[in-house]
C-alpha cells in the first residue's frame, strides 16, 4: 500500500465523517431539546437527496438542487413536527421508536409512489467534477474536497449558532429546563419546531450533497441513519461536539479499517482468507468500536455536555 | 373468566381453526398464511418478555431472528452436501433433525443474548435501543460479508428438516408443531410473568431503586430476561427459516426488528397475547391490502401511527375495552 493511497483514503474518511456530522447533528440536537428519538431522520436525508434530483433534473442547477434539498427537507420536517412529533414528546421512547418507524414506511413508499422504485441520478456541475492535485502530488476529486470543506464551514456555523445566537441560548435553555424558559415567555413550541426543521435541513442537505456521489433511491436513508445513531451514543446524546468527534472517528474507522484489516490478516493467513475475514471484519468494526466506547463509558465520550 | 380471557381464547382458537378448515377445503397457501402467523407471533412472544415484561425496548432482536435462522441453514445445508461442519477437535456433522437444529438455534441465541445484554445493560433508555440496533447490524453486516455461507444471496434447504413421527411436508403437520410451540411459549409466558422472577423483573422496570433496595440486582433480572427473550425468537428463526426453505441476512436486518416490534403494539403491549394478536393482524393486512395496492405500506404506516397515537391498547385493548397503563 503506497501512502498516497492512504492519504486518499483518510481524505474519504473525512468527507464521510463529515457527512455523518450533518446528519448525527440533527438526531443529537433534536435528542438533547426534546428527548425525543426520531428513526425518521433518514426519510428526510432522503427527501432532501429526491427534492435536489429532482431539481437538478428539471433546471439543470446544481445550486438550485441545494436550495431545493434545504427547503424541501426543512419544509418535510417542519410539517413531521407539527403533525405527528409534538405528540410524542411526553410519550416514552417506545412510542417514540413506533411512530417514527412508521413515518419511514409512509416517507419511503410515498417516494416510491411518486418517483418509482429506480433510482435518480444527480449530475455533478463541471466546476466541481474532476481532481485537484494537493501539496505532494495526490491527485483527489474536488468534489469530495468541497464536501469536506462544507462539512465543516457548517460544523463551524453551528457552534457558533449553538454558542453565540440568541436562539442557541434558547435551544441550550431548553435542553436543561423547559418548564423554566417557558415560564420566561418563550415559545416553547415554535422553538421546538424551528429546531427539528434545522435537523431535518441539515439531514437534507447531506442527502442532496452525497445524492451526487451515490444513485438517489427509496431506503437509502436507513443506512446512514443507523451510522449516525452509532455516532451520536460514541460522541454522547445530547452533545454537538460529541457527534463532530463521533462523526469524524466511524467516518475514519469505517473507510481505513476496509483497507487496512484485511492487509492485516495477510500477515498470518493466507491470502484470500486473509481479504474476505478482513472485509467481514472491518464492516463490523464501527459497531464493535461503539460497544468498546460504551463500556469504557456508558454514556458516551462527551455524555452530559453541550 | 375476564373478557380479556375470552378474546384470547378465541384467538387462540381462530388461529387453530383457520388451517384446519383450509386443510379441509385443500388450501395449502391459506396453511401456510397461517403458519407464518404462528412463527412470527412466537417470535413476538420472546421479545414480549423483554419489552412488555421487562420494559426493555430491543431494537436488535432480528440478531436472534436471523442467528436461529442461521443455525437452521447451516447445519442442514452440512447435511445437505455430507460435510462436517468442523472435524477439529471433535466432529460435528449437519443435522435435519428439527428437534437438533431447535436446541442449537436456543442456545446459540441464548448465548448471544447473554453477550448483548451483559454489554447493552450497561446502558439504559435511547442508549440502550441504539445499542441493540448497533449490534443487530453488526449481525447483519458480518451475514452480508461472510460468504462461506451465502453472504448476500443467502442458504437455499431443498427440503424441509425431519421431526421423529411426523411428515413435515405436509404444510398441516408442520403448522401443528409450530402452533404447539407458540402454545408452549404463551404458557411459559404466563407462568413466568407470575413467578417470584417475573414479579421481580416487573418490579425493576416501574421502579429500579426499591427493587435494589430489597436486595435484588435489577441488571442481573434484565439480563436473565434478555437471554429468555433472546432464546425464544432465536427458535422462532429456526422454525420461520424451515418455512420458507431459505435463509438472508434480511432476518437480521433492522426492519425485522422494527416488524417484531410492531406485532407487540398492533395487539397491545404488556399483554400476553398482544403479539399473537398483532401478528395475525400484521399478515392479514399484508395479505388483503397488499392485493390492493403496491404502496400498501402507506396504509400500514398511517395505521400503525394511528395506533401509537390514539389506541394505545392496540387490538386486544380495543376488544377488551380496558386500558392498560403502560410505563
Amino acid at each position: 500500500m503506497t501512502p498516497i493511497l492512504f492519504i486518499e483514503q483518510v481524505l474519504n474518511g473525512l468527507q464521510f465523517g463529515v457527512m455523518l456530522f450533518l446528519m448525527a447533528a440533527g438526531l443529537t440536537l433534536v435528542f438533547g431539546v426534546m428527548g425525543l428519538i426520531n428513526l425518521a431522520h433518514g426519510s428526510l436525508y432522503m427527501v432532501g437527496a429526491f427534492a435536489a434530483a429532482a431539481v437538478a433534473g428539471a433546471t439543470g442547477s446544481f445550486l438550485l438542487a441545494l436550495m431545493a434539498a434545504l427547503t424541501a427537507a426543512a419544509a418535510a420536517g417542519a410539517l413531521v413536527e407539527l403533525v405527528v412529533i409534538r405528540r410524542l414528546y411526553a410519550r416514552d421512547h417506545l412510542d417514540q421508536v413506533l411512530a417514527t418507524f412508521a413515518l419511514i414506511l409512509i416517507f419511503s413508499e410515498g417516494t416510491r409512489w411518486a418517483f418509482g422504485s429506480f433510482p435518480l441520478f444527480l449530475d455533478l456541475p463541471g466546476y466541481l467534477s474532476g481532481p485537484v492535485t494537493l501539496p505532494g502530488g495526490i491527485e483527489y476529486p474536488l468534489y469530495r474536497l468541497t464536501l469536506i470543506v462544507t462539512g465543516l464551514v457548517i460544523a463551524a456555523g453551528l457552534f457558533w449558532l449553538i454558542s453565540g445566537t440568541r436562539l442557541g441560548i434558547r435551544i441550550r435553555a431548553g435542553e436543561s429546563d423547559r418548564e423554566m424558559i417557558a415560564a420566561l415567555g418563550v415559545d416553547i413550541s415554535k422553538l421546538y419546531t424551528v429546531v427539528f426543521a434545522l435537523g431535518a435541513a441539515l439531514a437534507g442537505l447531506a442527502g442532496a450533497m452525497v445524492g451526487a456521489i451515490q444513485s438517489v433511491q427509496v431506503g437509502m436513508g436507513e443506512p446512514v441513519l443507523i451510522l449516525a445513531f452509532v455516532v451520536i451514543v460514541i460522541g454522547g446524546i445530547g452533545s454537538i461536539k460529541g457527534a463532530l468527534v463521533g462523526a469524524l472517528l466511524v467516518g475514519l474507522t469505517d473507510t481505513l479499517g476496509g483497507l487496512l484489516l484485511p492487509e492485516v490478516f495477510k500477515l498470518f493467513m493466507e491470502t484470500s482468507a486473509a481479504s474476505s475475514t478482513g472485509s467481514a471484519l472491518a464492516s463490523m468494526l464501527i459497531y464493535i468500536l461503539m460497544a468498546g466506547v460504551l463500556i469504557w463509558k456508558p454514556q458516551g465520550l462527551f455524555g452530559g455536555q453541550t | 373468566m375476564s373478557r380479556e380471557t375470552a378474546i384470547n381464547a378465541v384467538l387462540l382458537l381462530g388461529l387453530a381453526a383457520v388451517p384446519l378448515y383450509a386443510w379441509a377445503t385443500d388450501e395449502p397457501f391459506t396453511i401456510t398464511l397461517a403458519t407464518r402467523v404462528v412463527i412470527l407471533a412466537l417470535a413476538g412472544v420472546g421479545l414480549n418478555i423483554a419489552l412488555g415484561l421487562g420494559g426493555l425496548v430491543s431494537l436488535g432482536h432480528a440478531a436472534f431472528f436471523g442467528i436461529g435462522g442461521y443455525a437452521m441453514g447451516i447445519l442442514a445445508s452440512h447435511a445437505q452436501s455430507y460435510t462436517p461442519l468442523m472435524e477439529v477437535p471433535f466432529l460435528i456433522e449437519g443435522t435435519k433433525s428439527m428437534p437438533v437444529i431447535w436446541i442449537t438455534a436456543i442456545v446459540a441465541s441464548a448465548l448471544a443474548a447473554l453477550l448483548i445484554g451483559a454489554l447493552s445493560l450497561r446502558t439504559s433508555g435511547v442508549y440502550f435501543i441504539m445499542i441493540t440496533l448497533a449490534f443487530g447490524q453488526m449481525f447483519y453486516f458480518f451475514a452480508i460479508s461472510w460468504p462461506a455461507y451465502g453472504g448476500e444471496d443467502g442458504l437455499s434447504i431443498y427440503v424441509r428438516n425431519d421431526f421423529p413421527g411426523l411428515n413435515m411436508l405436509d404444510p398441516i403437520q408442520f403448522f401443528g408443531i409450530c402452533f404447539a410451540l407458540l402454545a408452549l411459549a404463551l404458557w411459559f409466558n404466563a407462568r413466568l410473568a407470575r413467578s417470584p422472577f417475573g414479579l421481580a423483573l416487573n418490579a425493576a422496570r416501574q421502579n429500579t431503586q426499591r427493587v435494589e433496595t430489597v436486595g435484588l440486582s435489577p441488571f442481573r433480572l434484565r439480563l436473565a430476561a434478555f437471554v429468555i427473550s433472546g432464546a425464544i425468537t432465536g427458535l422462532a428463526g429456526a422454525l420461520f427459516a424451515d418455512l420458507n426453505r431459505f435463509v438472508s441476512p434480511t432476518m437480521f436486518s433492522w426492519q425485522m426488528s422494527g416488524e417484531i416490534m410492531v406485532f407487540i403494539i398492533l395487539g397491545g403491549v404488556g399483554r400476553l397475547y398482544g403479539p399473537v394478536a398483532g401478528a395475525a393482524l400484521f399478515i392479514t393486512l399484508e395479505h388483503i391490502l397488499g392485493g390492493l395496492s403496491e404502496f400498501w405500506h402507506i396504509y400500514l404506516g398511517a395505521l400503525l401511527l394511528g395506533v401509537v397515537l390514539f389506541a394505545r391498547g392496540g387490538l386486544i385493548g380495543l376488544l377488551a375495552g380496558r386500558p392498560v397503563a403502560h410505563d
